[in-house]
């Protein structure tokens, strides 16, 4: 017996034993005394809540919603709003990170500086303070909706939120819509050829230049040959509000202005890391290749670049999914606010509730890491 | 190693075990009053200079605590949003709820909770701005409403607008300063809470005299002191610490004439001081419980004057919340 214990493989394996064991142990006491506790209490329990009537309304839903559907569809309408907003948000800071870490870097003194001192300030303010912050600048800057300011084209902004036409779903919406998706299938294609005789050639094909014509051509001649007509729904103020057209509420604006301005800040330096850990011979020897400055940076340093910032922006990713959950604040009605907050106040069983959401969580946090994971397989240096 | 797991999974399960004492027991032995109130809602709990807090929900607190620890002022308050109170009262992170908190079926039978009362009768009601020209709720058709989520109040509007046939866009946050901010900066056009609420927060917005409150009361919101369900010996004491205001003042006991009434020839007086009978030793609690809520804290009618009666800022006649004998709804049964 001793002289096993001495042998390091079965301690190790002794040892892990033990720490499961406790781990399990530990787990199942908690989950008793939880079961018991709510037993005890006359808690209910399960999951019959999601079919019962919410009977509460939510201002802004990607999808049909009102007061008579049930607890089950407050949760898909939270669901879609917390979807919507990590994925703008996505967008927006990688954009704003992207040309604010370029920016941080430039040879201009004044540029330089201004790009490190927005990274500095929105980097160092907690992102709650953030957000009310911009809400209430939104309240308060705006006017009410019977004096709102108005836009050529028929778009209107008041402390209500902002209203722009919407185009009617018809022949023309569609083409063009499927004209700017044309336009990335071509470029994707274009660029590939661009690169293959590049290679093979050595001459250069000004690929931005097109697509940028595409995007411009492309859709007009589709506007054009499918009727000219998208029929816009133009808001008008009726009553107390504004409705018809499209309505983007000020709780989203806020939102998003706030998670993007604080995300891009991180996501600026994770690209400036990236660029500044490409040795700097790798910049010369592009130059005295006789690459153009672009085609240094396009061919040479951000490959190498991109590599380095992929992690560090992934966790910015993520921590941009999971700081949406501060929207209650403002009652913008994701799934912290209207499912973990509404929902589970009427229906009061808050385990299965607070379960079901951070389940949510950690979902979407382990899909979007899985994506960029597999992206930054790919894009690891292939060492042969 | 064996034995060393047994051991150690045989303390889990000892830790598990620790039997709860009785709430009452628990609160002698601490030597205050774990209560859960708003705090920030003018006329039932908010926090006035000094750090001292005031409203009626404060002053049913103290009446607990002046029945169960004979000193009124044994209290520690727990400020608590709509969305936290109910949980926190399952927990056991506090022993009693005094926080506005409406009595509903569901409420009482699903969620482990006992109802033990009612210390305000209240509605729901509608506040706006005086220039929108409104006079009715009916005309509210397309209103964005802002409202505190997590309360009944966002179902009765739901179910009133639907009702009515009207649209309606609601705008909802997690505390009533957020509310009434909002409210304040114009995202919304109709402020919704229970009326006694509405005239609360009123006074905390800059331009109070341009705002209004619509006639209109579009529910029945009971509001009252709510314990955890399974302990029935603290049930009863809060229900009675209650009934006990209300009886006093029925029977015309009042803070100043405590000590006087406590010679009355008259036998519910007595019953009720703990003079005669065995009112106190019922519950668990000194004979005098009754005596020294209505000398420490008041009775019913003298608590609704001074946090939220006529000669407050709030100016809320007593309506529904007087005695009974006074064509109100405040009725106590009997102290026998």
């Amino acid at each position: 017996m001793m002289k096993a214990l001495r042998n390091q493989k079965v301690r190790g394996i002794l040892f892990q034993l033990l720490t499961v064991i406790g781990l399990v142990a530990f787990l199942w006491y908690i989950g008793a005394n939880t079961v018991a506790n709510i037993e005890q209490r006359g808690i209910k329990t399960g999951f019959e809540f999601l079919e019962g009537t919410a009977g509460f309304g939510i201002d802004e839903s990607p999808i049909a919603y009102s007061e008579s559907d049930t607890h089950g569809r407050v949760f898909l309408v939270g669901l879609s709003n917390t979807l919507i907003i990590g994925f703008v948000g996505i967008v927006l800071s990688t954009i704003l990170g992207l040309i604010i870490g370029v920016l941080r870097l430039s040879n201009n003194w004044l540029v330089r500086k201004l790009a490190a001192a927005y990274i500095d300030i929105f980097r160092n303010i907690p992102i709650l303070l953030q957000i009310l912050f911009w809400y209430n600048v939104v309240l308060k800057s705006l006017p009410s909706p019977r004096q709102s300011l108005e836009f050529i084209g028929g778009i209107f902004i008041n402390n209500r939120g902002l209203y722009i036409p919407q185009p009617e779903l018809n022949i023309t919406t569609i083409s063009v819509i499927l004209s700017f998706l044309l336009v990335f299938v071509i470029i994707f294609f274009v660029n590939r050829w661009a690169k293959k005789r590049q290679e093979e050639t050595g001459q250069d094909f000004p690929v931005l230049l097109v697509a940028l014509g595409l995007f411009v051509i492309l859709p007009i001649l589709a506007y054009v040959f499918s009727g000219a007509n998208f029929n816009f729904e133009y808001p008008a103020l009726k009553g107390f509000n504004f409705s018809g057209g499209k309505a983007i509420s000020p709780e989203f604006l806020a939102l998003t202005f706030a998670l993007t301005i604080y995300t891009a800040t991180f996501i600026a330096e994770a690209v400036r890391s990236g660029i500044e850990a490409v040795s700097k011979g790798q910049k010369e020897a592009a130059a005295s290749l006789a690459l153009s400055n672009y085609q240094a940076l396009k061919l040479v340093i951000l490959p190498q670049a991109i590599r380095i910032a992929i992690p560090p922006t992934i966790n910015q990713y993520l921590n941009l999914v999971k700081n949406s959950s501060l929207a209650t604040a403002i009652g913008y009605p994701e799934i912290v606010t209207v499912f973990a907050g509404t929902s589970l106040n009427q229906v009061g069983q808050a385990i299965e509730i607070i379960a079901i959401t951070m389940l949510v969580y950690l979902t979407i946090s382990l899909v979007v890491s899985a994506i960029l994971n597999w992206f930054n397989h790919k894009m690891k240096i292939k060492e042969r | 190693m064996t034995k060393f797991v047994k051991l150690s999974i045989a303390a889990l399960a000892l830790v598990g075990m620790s039997a709860t004492a009785g709430t009452l027991e628990d609160t002698k032995k601490q030597g205050f009053v774990k209560c859960g109130i708003d705090g920030g809602l003018p006329g039932f709990s908010e926090v006035v200079s000094g750090g001292v807090y005031k409203g009626i929900d404060v002053d049913g607190c103290r009446a607990i605590a002046a029945a169960v620890l004979g000193d009124a002022s044994k209290v520690k308050y727990v400020s608590l949003n709509a969305k936290e109170r109910l949980a926190a009262l399952q927990s056991g992170e506090i022993d009693v709820l005094v926080r506005n908190t409406t009595w509903t079926q569901t409420r009482d039978t699903s969620l482990g909770l006992n109802f033990a009362g009612v210390n305000y009768y209240d509605g729901q009601g509608f506040m706006v701005r005086k220039d929108l020209g409104v006079k009715s709720a009916k005309e509210l058709a397309g209103a964005s409403v802002c409202i505190q989520t997590g309360t009944t109040t966002e179902l009765n509007v739901a179910d009133y607008f639907r009702a009515n046939g009207m649209e309606y866009k609601a705008v909802a946050y997690d505390t009533n300063d957020q509310v009434v901010q909002s409210y304040e900066n114009g995202r919304c056009d109709v402020l919704t809470s229970d009326a006694s609420q509405l005239y609360g927060l009123r006074t905390k917005l800059k331009d109070k005299e341009n705002h209004i409150v619509l006639p209109e009361i579009i529910s029945k919101e009971p509001l009252g002191p709510v314990v955890r369900q399974g302990d029935d010996a603290w049930f009863n004491i809060v229900k009675w610490t209650f009934n006990a205001m209300v009886a006093a003042e029925e029977a015309g006991i009042t803070s100043e004439n405590a000590d006087a009434m406590l010679k009355s020839d008259n036998p519910t007086v007595k019953r009720i001081l703990g003079v005669e009978g065995k009112m106190g030793a019922n519950l668990g609690l000194n004979a005098d419980f009754a005596y020294q809520i209505v000398k420490q804290v008041g009775n019913y009618g003298e608590v609704f004057e001074r946090n939220v009666g006529v000669n407050t800022p709030l100016n809320i006649e007593r309506g529904l919340n007087a005695l009974w004998t006074k064509g109100g709804l405040q009725y106590s049964p009997p102290f026998r």
